[in-house]
């Protein structure tokens, strides 16, 4: 490799670049210009830097309409990852917005770069097509993860969760790590699409379907399906709240993403069949089961959550089921219904997020009775909770909604006319009605309670106003007119 | 077209809406305004009969417009002698009952908006020719009716109103049910079904009617038969016929008098009045068909109510029986006209006279029994809510106009010539004797039950020793008499001179023989 | 033009955001100018769109690419069955405006969810786009539960959830359908569509439509009140504000069978014609059910409760009748029972709970409501024969074309209906004995009469409007059936509903 060469590398990893500089300047700035200054203002500036970077990043991104295979797999450049990339960086984007007003932390420069190392590594995750790529990228994403998690040093709980995100992470990663080297040691390969040439009719070999399960189970821990999901009520409740807003969207878009891409190109040949009455042995059936399990579990054991954000916790896990259906219908259309669904997902959580550590600040909890009478306490606060809550259940006109519909349609005609998956798809939507209820138990306890006496009125910060105004927007936009999305996921 | 009819059954119900709206606290404007219209209404009536050509037997005054054409229904309006006559005893005796109640207070709004709409309800019953808009205004009559029972009657009128309203909605539910199975039968693939009277009445004449219903309800030979009787519960309820007459008592003793006054002056010949109009010519075949066990039925009534009435201790009770008793008559007559009177030589003459007398009976009986329960009233006000046969005595001795004036009111009850109840009675045994001689001379029992009763009724309450109570009972005050005297005139008007009437109605009752006889 | 009803309600919801926190009047102001307002468009723009044309015909408002991928269009259009519904709908705003007019909890944001529920019930009754119609429908859910569970009185909260779990599930089990649908539309037509009157035209599989339309039909059906699944209705009603229950009976269950009608029967011919004889049997069930309960019940406003699904189940068994005359009929019953049901529920919540706080017939029979509050004795016996079915009133001919169509079909079944009739009769009477014209002298637990204690407040003026013309409403039908049916009949020969009525097959 020459010089040119490595130029060529820079420039195609140039958004990653630019967060990389974003982070060091974010970093260095923490420790020279603002020392001294208080917490806010800090927060406030390196947010600002942060999101002038990540805007950049974005802008390139977007601007750039190419398709190149750097070396083999290790970066890949084609409009549709390059949007997914621009999604990944606007949810940091509201994540570091929402979290300008923590105060559960000193340390706000490193807590700032490692939202943004976090976000380097998932974007060079969606952008791999190297099992080895893919492998470092999600390391260096999950590492940043489980220190996010940890941060709130005041608060054991927080410690807690880290711990056990870490321990949870960790022995997937060596299940990952473990079906990866099979997956080398049967095909000779590590980049995806030389895998499937050269497993390409060799049938489904009872190693390949070992590799294929260690892969799952590496990939269903990222995701919290079920049954690798035991770490994920425990974080979300105990991180800090941006840093649980963090792992619930952005991380959520990378890894379905690359889930998807490594199931269809590098299992390609091996998905075998879920639909009903038809079951061939396959990488859709199994994902099909997670997804089963995870929808009905998810659902029912959020119905009986008092706390907001073990609730969000759960309904996350029962998300991720549907996400999955997106990706075990294995069409093209279905995996671009799933990155449709993710990404509205990913907005809607972050203002759902951002809502929480709102009222978690100023009540001291975030338990369902801290909700009450927040539509008199802090009616816009509300409204954008309502927004997110209801999209999160479903309800039209709003993106949720639009998701479901998206893919359920694409799972079902993922059968052609058979309607084989139909099945998964009744589940799904028997469950998601199951799970509008607990969503309204905290838009009860918002609009329909009354607030305790005396409390006053929450003050709610500018910035974080308005970040939550504009992501309840872009929930209600992406529900009325979808194809502004869906154009850049075909 | 003439709107006149739509005009004379609209004034009653929008002045009904005027005086409710007036609201409480305003009784003399409520008083007036009600009166004025429902002099309006007589008024009405007057111009109708001096423009109403009596030797035509021909529908007059009609209106006829498409109203809801898929349905069958036409805006059908017209006036026959029948309709004429009944319009004519409404307009009379709404105002009387009025005047009647002009000292009531309580809710006088409400109470006379409801007495107008009854008399709205009656007028349209009296002039629609379609079931639509006639089974409208047949139950705009009964409403108003139950409420002026519940609300303003005497202490047991829950229990009474009740009673009045469920019997009425039986019938009137029986007799809708009748009709949209006559609908049903009459519809095809193309037109709609039939709800005007005179066409089904065609129809029944041809035998078609009797043929569809069978068609319709799956050849069931009988059905004619169980639609007439749906029809004819609806009516034999408002008559009412024995053993349906159950309400009556209790209705009438705890109406306000002037209430009672419209029940059984107008309301109970609507019952007739739809025996007349329609069972007469939609079902003769099924009445033909079970004339015998009718025929009993209206003997029944006559003799039955008669010796009921003479078991009497209240005098409102007593004049209610009577009432049944007197329209028990027209039943027979009704009956028996419509019987095959195969044998009897100008067989169309007795029935046109048995009919005759129906119709006077009718008006007869709708002015006496009113007068009636005006003196009555009158009595009634005087000492203080007493009403018992025994409650008084040689009532005469202090109120001497008094006793003259509802003497001859009882004595035209009785049926003595000279007055004007004679003829109907008269008409209508001259011509069942010849149709059902059997069914005559049985009912004879009831004129004689009748005559004993009333009879006794003069003995006890104005004859014999002066009550020691009522020694200082005022007579008929001034106003009192100008309020009877129009229809004590016209008892002996009539009572000489039917012509009046009989020259107005000759040409429909010989139509309605024709219609029904086949 | 009709599209603007719509918006207009939105716009109205977004003007009353923005008002001050304590504005009351101001709310009520702005509530019953955007009702007033949708009303008027609603009216002119039906007349309007009746004499343009074949009204049994859809006409096109707005069509518009939406969603290209799902082939779902912003199409809003209205056939004579839409025009009256959208009436009806800008009848009931007003009226539960007018007797909403003393709430003071809240109030604007009461108006906000209830002018958000009449703009979903328009939308809803315009959309010819079945994802549109899916759309619209399910928004209305959230302003129902908000209204119940803040605004309600008995048990607000358990019956707000139990409404909106059922209408939720109701919706679902519509969504799997459609899903189905839309996905064997799309093989059969070669392009993914959502436009109602493309897939009308779809010949769907029989065994698809064997499973397919019971699905969807109750679906909907649970929204209409369908026997067994109904037991949201009573307890939500009663729970409801009066303007809920008004709108709840009045309205909301229309949409439930309009969407049975529109959808479901429109899509699914053959399967219509496979489930009838169920459908019915369950349409009769809830007529008798509903009257029976009705008459046993000791609170006032779940007799009015019981009876609106009494009520349904005539529309139920007219759709199922599936001739001309039996579907009119159910036509005009949704619009009838909606003005009538508004009517009951206004005289029992508004005017008699509001003042005596009780509902119980026990308390009500010693209060001689009857000469207290005489403009709500006589509203009731007025709606009370207008619900019995009394000629004159909108009820009469509708019911009268169920029974008729009905009678042509499941002759037996129709019997046990006017079993129902004569049953409501009865409740309708005991109902009215018992808490207006009770024989029981007033005397309260301790011998006084407490009558001039607690005098009870006179009927406010915008009680009597509403009132008034709703009882116009209902008579003018009932005296000018051809107004509405003169819209509804052509619908029935328009090729939307060919293949339903030629037997299913084609």
């Amino acid at each position: 490799m020459n010089s040119t060469d490595y130029l060529q590398m820079l420039r195609l990893a140039a958004p990653e670049t630019i967060v990389t500089v974003t982070m060091l300047l974010v970093l260095s700035a923490d420790l020279t210009v603002l020392r001294g200054k208080s917490i806010a203002a800090r927060f406030h500036c390196g947010a600002l830097l942060s999101v002038l970077g990540c805007a950049s990043a974005a802008m390139f991104a977007f601007t750039r309409h190419e398709q190149v295979d750097l070396l083999n797999g290790i970066l890949l450049v084609d409009p549709r990852t390059d949007f997914v990339k621009v999604a990944i960086l606007a949810l940091t984007i509201f994540t570091i917005l929402i979290s300008t007003s923590g105060k559960f932390t000193d340390h706000v420069g490193e807590y700032l770069s490692l939202i943004l190392l976090g976000t380097i590594g998932l974007m060079f995750l969606v952008s791999a097509g190297d099992l080895l790529m893919i492998f470092v990228s999600l390391e260096l994403a999950s590492l940043a993860l489980y220190i996010l998690t940890a941060f709130n040093k005041r608060n054991e709980h927080s410690s807690e969760a880290a711990l056990k995100y870490f321990l949870f992470g960790g022995m997937s990663a060596a299940f990952l790590l473990f079906g990866f080297s099979l997956l080398y040691g049967l095909s000779g390969s590590t980049n995806l699409t030389d895998i499937a040439r050269s497993l390409a009719g060799k049938g489904l070999d009872p190693l390949l379907m070992v590799a294929l399960v260690m892969t799952v189970i590496g990939f269903g821990f990222k995701v919290a399906a079920v049954p690798f999901h035991l770490w994920a009520p425990d974080a979300y409740e105990g991180a800090p709240t941006p840093s649980a807003a963090f792992i619930g969207a952005g991380s959520k878009v990378a890894s379905f993403f690359i889930l998807a891409k490594i199931l269809a190109v590098g299992f390609a040949g091996t998905e075998g069949s879920a639909v009903a009455h038809g079951y061939i042995a396959g990488w859709t059936p199994v994902v099909a089961v997670i997804a089963a399990l995870s929808m009905v579990l998810g659902n029912l054991t959020a119905i009986v959550q008092s706390s907001v954000k073990r609730l969000l916790a759960y309904s996350a896990i029962a998300h991720a089921g549907y996400m999955l259906l997106g990706v075990l219908s294995n069409t093209d259309a279905s995996r671009s219904a799933m990155m449709f669904y993710v990404i509205t997902y990913g907005v809607t959580v972050i203002g759902a997020f951002g809502v929480v550590t709102v009222v978690e600040e100023a009540t001291g909890g975030d338990a369902l009775k801290n909700f009450a009478g927040l539509s008199r306490r802090a009616p816009l606060l509300s409204l954008c909770l309502l927004v997110f809550l209801l999209s999160l259940g479903g309800i039209p006109p709003l993106a949720g909604f639009i998701g479901k519909f998206f893919l359920f349609s694409a799972t079902v005609a993922a059968d052609g006319n058979n309607l084989g998956l139909l099945w998964l798809v009744i589940l799904a939507i028997a469950m998601s009605a199951v799970s509008f209820y607990y969503y309204l138990l905290v838009l009860k306890q918002a609009y329909v309670e009354d607030a305790p006496e005396g409390v006053p009125a929450i003050r709610v910060p500018v910035v974080t106003t308005l970040a939550l105004v504009l992501l309840a927007a872009l929930v209600v936009l992406f529900g009325c007119a979808p194809s502004l999305l869906t154009q850049f996921l075909v | 077209m003439n709107h006149s009819l739509t005009i004379l059954t609209l004034v009653p119900l929008v002045g009904g809406i005027i005086v409710a709206g007036l609201g409480a606290g305003r009784n003399n404007l409520v008083r007036g305004l009600s009166l004025f219209f429902s002099l309006i209404g007589l008024t009405g009536a007057l111009c109708l009969w001096t423009h109403f050509n009596g030797t035509s037997g021909e529908l007059q005054f009609q209106e006829k417009f498409p109203w809801a054409p898929h349905l069958g229904v036409d805006y059908f309006l017209g006036l026959d002698g029948l309709g004429l006559l009944m319009v004519m005893l409404t307009a009379m005796v709404t105002p009387l009952a009025i005047l009647v109640s002009w000292s009531m207070n309580d809710r006088a709004h409400i109470y006379h908006a409801l007495i107008l709409w009854l008399q709205a309800g009656l007028f349209g019953t009296f002039t629609a020719l379609n079931f639509f808009h006639w089974f409208m205004f047949w139950e705009l009559g009964l409403i108003p009716a139950f409420f002026l029972i519940k609300l303003w009657g005497g202490p047991k009128r829950g229990p009474a109103a009740t009673q009045f309203f469920i019997y009425t909605m039986v019938g009137s539910v029986a007799l809708l049910l009748s009709f949209l199975a006559i609908w049903l039968a009459t519809k095809t693939a193309t037109e709609p079904g039939c709800f005007d009277f005179i066409t089904l009445a065609g129809m029944a004449k041809s035998g078609l009617l009797t043929t569809k219903l069978q068609t319709a309800f799956f050849g069931c030979k009988n059905i004619g038969l169980i639609i007439f009787f749906g029809a004819f519960l609806g009516f034999a309820v408002k008559v009412p016929v024995v053993p349906f007459h159950t309400w009556l008592p209790a209705a009438y003793s705890e109406a306000p008098s002037a209430v009672t006054m419209l029940l059984t002056g107008v309301m109970s010949k609507m019952g007739v009045y739809g025996f007349l109009r329609i069972l007469l010519p939609i079902f003769p075949e099924q009445i033909r068909h079970v004339l015998t066990p009718l025929l009993w039925l209206a003997v029944a009534t006559i003799v039955l109510s008669a010796c009921a009435a003479f078991a009497q201790r209240d005098l409102k009770r007593m004049i209610a029986y009577s009432s049944v008793n007197h329209l028990g008559y027209c039943l027979l007559a009704m009956f028996a006209a419509v019987g095959a009177a195969t044998g009897v030589k100008d067989a169309a003459i007795q029935k046109a006279a048995a009919l005759d007398g129906v119709m006077l009976q009718m008006f007869n009986h709708g002015l006496t029994a009113s007068a009636l329960f005006l003196f009555v009233a009158l009595l009634e006000k005087r000492s203080g809510g007493l009403r018992g046969l025994e409650d008084f005595g040689g009532i005469r001795k202090v109120a001497p106009v008094f006793t003259g004036l509802m003497g001859i009111a009882i004595f035209s009850s009785l049926g003595l010539p000279g007055l004007n109840g004679f003829v109907g009675e008269f008409l209508v045994f001259k011509g069942v004797f010849p149709l059902a001689p059997w069914a005559a001379a049985i009912a004879t029992i009831g004129l004689l039950v009748t005559a004993i009763f009333l009879l006794t009724l003069i003995q006890r309450v104005f004859c014999g020793p002066l009550n020691a109570r009522w020694a200082q009972l005022p007579d008929l005050t001034t106003a009192e008499r100008f309020l009877v005297l129009p229809s004590i005139i016209l008892m002996f008007v009539l009572g000489v001179w039917p012509q009046l009437i009989l020259g107005t109605i000759d040409a429909t009752v010989v139509k309605l023989v024709e219609k029904i006889t086949f | 033009m009709l599209a603007w009803t719509i918006y207009i309600s939105f716009l109205g919801v977004l003007v009353l955001m923005l008002l001050p926190r304590d504005a009351a009047r101001a709310a009520r102001i702005v509530a019953l100018f955007t009702a007033v307002l949708g009303c008027g468009l609603a009216l002119v723009g039906a007349v309007q769109l009746a004499q343009q044309g074949n009204v049994g015909e859809a006409a096109t408002i707005v069509k518009t690419a939406w969603i290209p991928a799902l082939g779902a269009t912003y199409y809003l259009a209205a056939d004579g069955i839409s025009l009256v519904l959208v009436v009806l709908t800008g009848l009931a705003a007003i009226a539960g405006i007018l007797f909403s007019w003393n709430v003071e909890k809240r109030t604007k944001e009461f108006f906000a969810f209830y002018l958000a529920l009449i703009g979903g019930v328009y939308g809803v009754f315009l959309s010819f786009d079945v994802l549109l119609l899916f759309v619209f429908y399910e928004l209305t859910i959230i302003p129902k539960y908000f209204l119940i569970a803040r605004w309600g009185s008995t048990r607000k909260e358990y019956g707000a959830m139990k409404l909106a779990l059922y209408s939720f599930v109701g919706s679902h089990l519509v969504l799997i359908g459609l899903i189905a649908a839309w996905v064997v539309a799309r093989g059969q037509l070669g392009h993914a569509s959502l436009d109602l009157v493309e897939l009308s035209k779809v010949a769907f599989p029989a065994s698809f439509q064997h499973w397919v339309f019971p699905l969807v039909f109750i679906g909907f059906g649970i929204l209409a009140g369908i026997w067994p699944f109904h037991t949201w209705a009573p307890t939500g009603h009663v729970a409801a504000p009066t303007a809920g229950s008004m709108l709840l009976a009045g309205v909301v269950m229309k949409l439930g069978a309009y969407g049975c009608l529109r959808v479901a029967m429109v899509m699914f011919p053959e399967g219509a014609h496979e489930w009838q004889w169920a459908i019915a049997a369950l349409a009769v069930t809830g007529i008798i059910y509903g009257a029976g309960v009705a008459l046993v019940q000791r609170d006032f406003k779940f007799v009015i409760g019981y009876s609106s699904v009494s009520h349904m189940g005539f529309v139920l068994l007219g759709l199922a009748t599936l001739n001309t005359i039996g579907l009119d009929g159910a036509v005009l019953q949704m619009f009838s029972h909606g003005i009538i049901a508004g009517l009951l529920f206004a005289v029992v919540g508004r005017m008699v709970y509001d003042r005596t706080h009780t509902r119980d017939f026990n308390d009500l029979e010693k209060m001689n409501l009857g000469k207290l509050l005489p403009f709500a004795g006589v509203t009731f016996t007025i709606a009370g024969v207008a619900s019995m079915g009394l000629p004159g009133f909108s009820g009469f001919v509708a019911e009268f074309q169920v029974l008729i169509g009905a009678w042509q079909v499941f002759p037996k079944m129709t019997m046990l209906a006017g079993v129902g009739i004569v049953v409501g009769v009865a409740y309708t009477l005991r109902a009215l004995q018992k808490a207006f014209y009770s024989d029981t002298p007033p005397v309260a637990p301790d011998g006084h009469d407490h009558h001039d204690d607690h005098p009870l407040e006179p009927i406010s003026t915008p009680e009597r409007v509403g009132a008034v013309m709703l009882i116009a409403a209902s008579l003018v039908i009932g005296l000018f059936p051809t107004l509405l049916m003169d819209w509804i009949e052509p619908c029935f020969k328009s090729a939307l509903f060919a293949r339903l009525l030629n037997g299913g097959g084609q």
